[in-house]
């Protein structure tokens, strides 16, 4: 079966509406198609990396620890656009550490996070063969 | 050209299912394959039989069975987005014990690796959507 490039955009909040928790679960699935797949937050969507989640006081389950479950499903191209954080007075030390074990690297954690300018994604997106945003 | 298109919002709450259905229609029309179309978020609500929308209003749900029934075309609920939701076809409502089904004629309930392997098989994949 040939491979393709699958990217997720996610571009909501992670509470609020239900996009985020049921993009995720789509992309758990996926990983069991043995795609090449990277993960992109932009817009809202940058605060579903937040660390420090406390949904509990709104009745929400937090899932944002299944965010870290990403890098042993092989998921290791997760892009943050910079503008996004920026706009929203964030930077990357608010973001959750989401690593990767490089098995060609002794199995060093690597970090899976890469920011990237609205251009550069711009480029991203258009590099991938299935696109799904949520 | 072999599609899949992807429904993410209910009917009668957002354009994006009527252009989802428009958009299915044109492309049968002009000779084009659909691979599937897959229903997720409240997108599934599309494939409820229990909708009773106003006679002089488009008929959303009954328009997608209608257009399966004629095309043959593979209606999927995602069946995750379907149990928050409350569509359910016989065995699933078997399975938990529900009153009753209510899935239209023409949907089949399944999990989110049709839509995956709608996506590999297609050459392109559309998202309608918020």
């Amino acid at each position: 079966m040939a491979v393709k490039k699958f990217m997720y955009i996610n571009r909501k909040a992670p509470y609020g509406t239900v996009y985020a928790l049921e993009s995720l679960e789509v992309v758990l699935i996926a990983a069991a198609f043995e795609q090449a797949v990277s993960v992109a937050f932009l817009d809202d969507g940058v605060y579903q990396l937040l660390q420090g989640q406390q949904p509990q006081a709104v009745g929400m389950k937090n899932f944002s620890a299944t965010f870290r479950a990403l890098g042993d499903y092989d998921v290791r191209h997760i892009y943050v656009e910079q503008e996004s954080l920026q706009a929203r007075g964030l930077c990357a030390a608010d973001l959750m550490p989401l690593t990767y074990e490089d098995e060609a690297d002794d199995y060093q954690e690597k970090s899976s996070i890469h920011l990237v300018s609205r251009q550069a994604l711009t480029a991203l997106i258009a590099e991938h063969d299935v696109v799904l945003s949520f | 050209m072999k599609y899949i298109v992807m429904v993410n919002e209910g009917p009668y709450q957002h354009q994006a299912a009527d252009t989802a259905l428009q958009f299915v229609r044109a492309a049968l029309a002009k000779g084009h394959t659909m691979v599937r179309v897959f229903f997720y978020h409240d997108g599934v609500n599309n494939g409820t039989a229990l909708a009773t929308p106003p006679k002089d209003d488009r008929q959303l749900q009954r328009a997608w069975s209608e257009l399966a029934a004629q095309h043959a075309l593979d209606l999927v609920i995602c069946v995750a987005a379907a149990q928050r939701r409350g569509i359910a076809d016989d065995k699933e409502a078997k399975r938990h014990h529900l009153a009753a089904a209510n899935l239209a004629p023409g949907f089949r309930i399944a999990g989110l690796g049709q839509l995956i392997a709608g996506c590999i098989e297609a050459d392109r994949t559309l998202v309608f959507g918020d």
